[in-house]
């Protein structure tokens, strides 16, 4: 065979860089042909997912909304990725994170009437966390104790999660003047993030739209993400055992406690994110917190290769799809769905580029392959 | 409990382990050759959405059951070209195939109707229960094995055949290798790349034919999120199995049963509320998963196929 392969000595640089840009670009001509086989014009299409993203003032703080908890889910699963933990969990620990700031947000105020938002959003904020990190703690310490699969197990739990968040709002939670609605009574006001309009010091570029002081929440925890995993020695015994459990073992790092550490702070990023959307959006708990961002989560981590910063940028794009998508459904009457094929389709595309980082394809003589043979 | 209430929880419970079944026999055949195959829900669903959707188009159910087929087979191709050939990460591989199939699925599901339409709340045609004569009669388990679709009965010859055909022939011979040591398979003429293609492709069709079943049988119709992470609950069961189909038999029964039990709860008025009792499955699903592993650790017992999850390079040492 002419065509052989090469183990690149490193990574290539350029490869890095284009594969994911590539990746899309064939993603989305390969969701061109699907819409076209459903009898849809792709190139319309596109266009209106694109203009319903960032046509305007409006459109872009909600695709910024829509990012937000993206960025935070997506830091939560590439933390634990990065020591290949598969927390495909991120969907259930933002659930209880926003069941456990729901809670602090519903009965904090009638034990102390008139709390201030300077306490009340803090303690909603570690809530949150509390929350979302308690229950990454299930199956972290099956998997640190007992070795139990923890695909399965996070997994497993987000069903456990959205069941108990809407046990609590159709049940014990529900808004008695709620006419029925499947939610809770909404927060007090002290309980609400700051949308960034009404922020006076702010430029009157964010003049319009629900964006909120929780995007600033999604950077800084980039910023923490980033010194952690690149600048402390923890970060350091993270990455080790990601690369060689074993050698991590021998070197005396201790894989439980890491396993532990580690899920608290993945399952807390993603309990933000719940908290994001019940103080930020929604001011209450009710059904559609949970829609997936913590799946999708898992290929806006893939694709900005676990870097904390790469998170933001691939969640902005995301959140650019889901929006555009939800445009589609509006002014075309085609189904939002097509957001997630296309993720879908862009995280197969990565993977099968991510080929051509590792590996050179080169096109050899016979004879070369034949000594190759003989000495490797 | 009475007897009859015992015997109708038992029909529910193969009703409702039919799907788990094809899917997880159908993980097994992937995983024995070595390759991971997370994609499962997402193969299911699809499957469930292009059976029924042919179902209700063309009135024939074997024209479902084939077009299952062939969605879970080039489903599967994805995922075995990018596992085998570019030697993908298995795990992410296998989870975009769900996220794929989870979004594609719910994209056909409303376009797939008539006119272009949604296809939730439509009717089709479904596989209803069929009577086998003499042994259906037969004094109390004929008619909870015996009175059911024929997509149960084909689930009551895949098991014994693909238990025979991976411990007693040389072609599951070979798969088993595949599994444990590609290496020396490889130096003994078994091709593994070409195994592992056939493998992943054929548990593919499994897992669709199980998402199939769903909306043909066990709820007929669509609705989005059909499958509600049974893929997953398969998987789980391939490990509990040990990876041997009678046993992935077994457990799909237990979970069919937990399901049944749910129902009988529910209809019968039960003061526990409705969320709790649909939390059972999954938290079961954790339970079994963990005593499972305890067994596993404590015992000497062979468990995954040795190079599950690996992928082959000739000439390179894997591990």
């Amino acid at each position: 065979m002419p065509l052989t392969l090469e183990r690149r000595m490193e990574p290539s640089r350029t490869a890095n860089l284009l594969v994911p840009i590539l990746s899309i670009v064939l993603a989305l001509a390969a969701g061109g042909v699907l819409l076209w086989l459903a009898g849809v014009n792709p190139i319309e299409t596109y266009r209106a997912m694109l203009h319903g993203a960032f046509g305007s003032a409006y459109a872009i703080s909600e695709t910024l909304v829509r990012a937000t908890p993206l960025m935070l889910t997506g830091l939560a699963v590439s933390v634990a990725f990065r020591m290949l933990f598969w927390n495909i969990g991120a969907e259930g620990q933002l659930a209880m994170g926003a069941f456990a700031a729901s809670g602090v947000a519903l009965f904090l105020p009638k034990l102390m009437p008139g709390i201030s938002a300077w306490l009340l959003l803090p303690l909603m904020l570690v809530g949150g966390f509390l929350g979302g990190a308690l229950w990454a703690l299930i199956p972290a310490m099956l998997k640190a104790f007992l070795s139990v699969n923890e695909i399965i197990t996070t997994l497993m739990l987000n069903y456990v999660a959205i069941l108990w968040i809407q046990y609590l709002y159709y049940g014990p939670w529900k808004d008695p003047l709620g006419f029925g609605f499947p939610g809770t009574a909404p927060f007090v006001d002290a309980a609400w993030l700051p949308r960034l309009k009404d922020t006076a010091w702010l430029p009157q570029l964010f003049n319009t739209g629900r964006l909120h002081w929780g995007l600033a929440l999604a950077i800084v925890a980039a910023i923490v993400v980033w010194l952690i995993l690149d600048r402390t020695r923890w970060g350091y015994e993270i990455k080790i055992i990601g690369e060689n459990s074993r050698a991590a073992r021998y070197a005396g790092i201790s894989i439980v406690r890491n396993i532990l550490l580690v899920m608290i702070l993945s399952g807390g990023l993603a309990g933000l994110a719940g908290f994001v959307q019940v103080a930020g959006i929604s001011h209450r708990l009710q059904q559609g917190i949970a829609v997936g961002d913590g799946y999708t989560a898992i290929i806006i981590a893939w694709l900005a290769r676990l870097n904390p910063f790469g998170v933001l940028v691939v969640a902005l794009l995301m959140a650019a799809l889901f929006v555009g998508g939800d445009q589609i459904q509006i002014s075309m009457g085609l189904p939002a769905a097509v957001a997630g094929v296309l993720q879908g389709a862009i995280l197969f595309c990565v993977l099968g580029g991510n080929f051509f980082t590792l590996y050179r394809v080169r096109w050899t003589s016979r004879r070369a392959v034949a000594q190759t043979e003989v000495t490797g | 409990m009475d007897l009859a209430l015992i015997l109708s929880i038992f029909a529910v419970a193969i009703q409702a382990g039919t799907s788990l079944v094809y899917a997880s026999v159908g993980e097994i055949f992937t995983e024995r050759s070595g390759i991971l195959n997370l994609g499962v829900e997402g193969i299911m669903i699809m499957g469930a959405v292009t059976a029924f959707a042919t179902a209700y188009h063309t009135g024939s159910l074997a024209a479902a059951l084939a077009v299952a087929v062939l969605v879970g087979g080039t489903l599967a191709l994805i995922h075995a070209f990018l596992t085998i050939s570019l030697r993908a990460d298995q795990v992410v591989s296998g989870l975009a195939m769900t996220i794929f199939g989870t979004g594609l699925a719910a994209f056909l599901g409303q376009r797939l109707g008539p006119e272009g339409k949604a296809l939730v709340g439509m009717v089709g045609p479904r596989f209803r229960p069929v009577a086998i004569p003499v042994l259906s009669e037969i004094p109390v388990l004929g008619k909870a094995l015996f009175n059911q679709d024929l997509m149960v009965y084909g689930m009551f010859i895949l098991v014994p055949v693909a238990s025979y055909y991976i411990y007693r022939t040389r072609p599951g011979l070979h798969l088993r290798a595949v599994g444990e040591n590609p290496g020396t398979a490889d130096a003994l003429g078994i091709g593994v790349y070409r195994s592992r293609y056939l493998y992943t492709v054929f548990g593919g069709m499994l897992m669709a034919l199980g998402g199939a079943h769903l909306s043909l049988a066990y709820t007929p119709g669509w609705t989005e999120g059909i499958t509600g992470g049974r893929g997953w609950i398969a998987i789980a069961l391939v490990i509990f199995a040990l990876w041997n189909p009678y046993r992935a038999l077994l457990g799909a029964l237990l979970f069919g049963g937990v399901n049944a039990i749910q129902f009988r709860l529910q209809a019968a008025g039960a003061t526990i509320p409705a969320p709790f009792l649909n939390m059972l499955p999954y938290l079961f699903t954790i339970l079994v998963l963990t005593l499972v592993t305890i067994y596993e650790k404590t015992s000497k017992h062979v468990g995954a196929p040795a190079a599950l999850g690996l992928p082959y390079v000739r000439g390179e040492r894997t591990g």
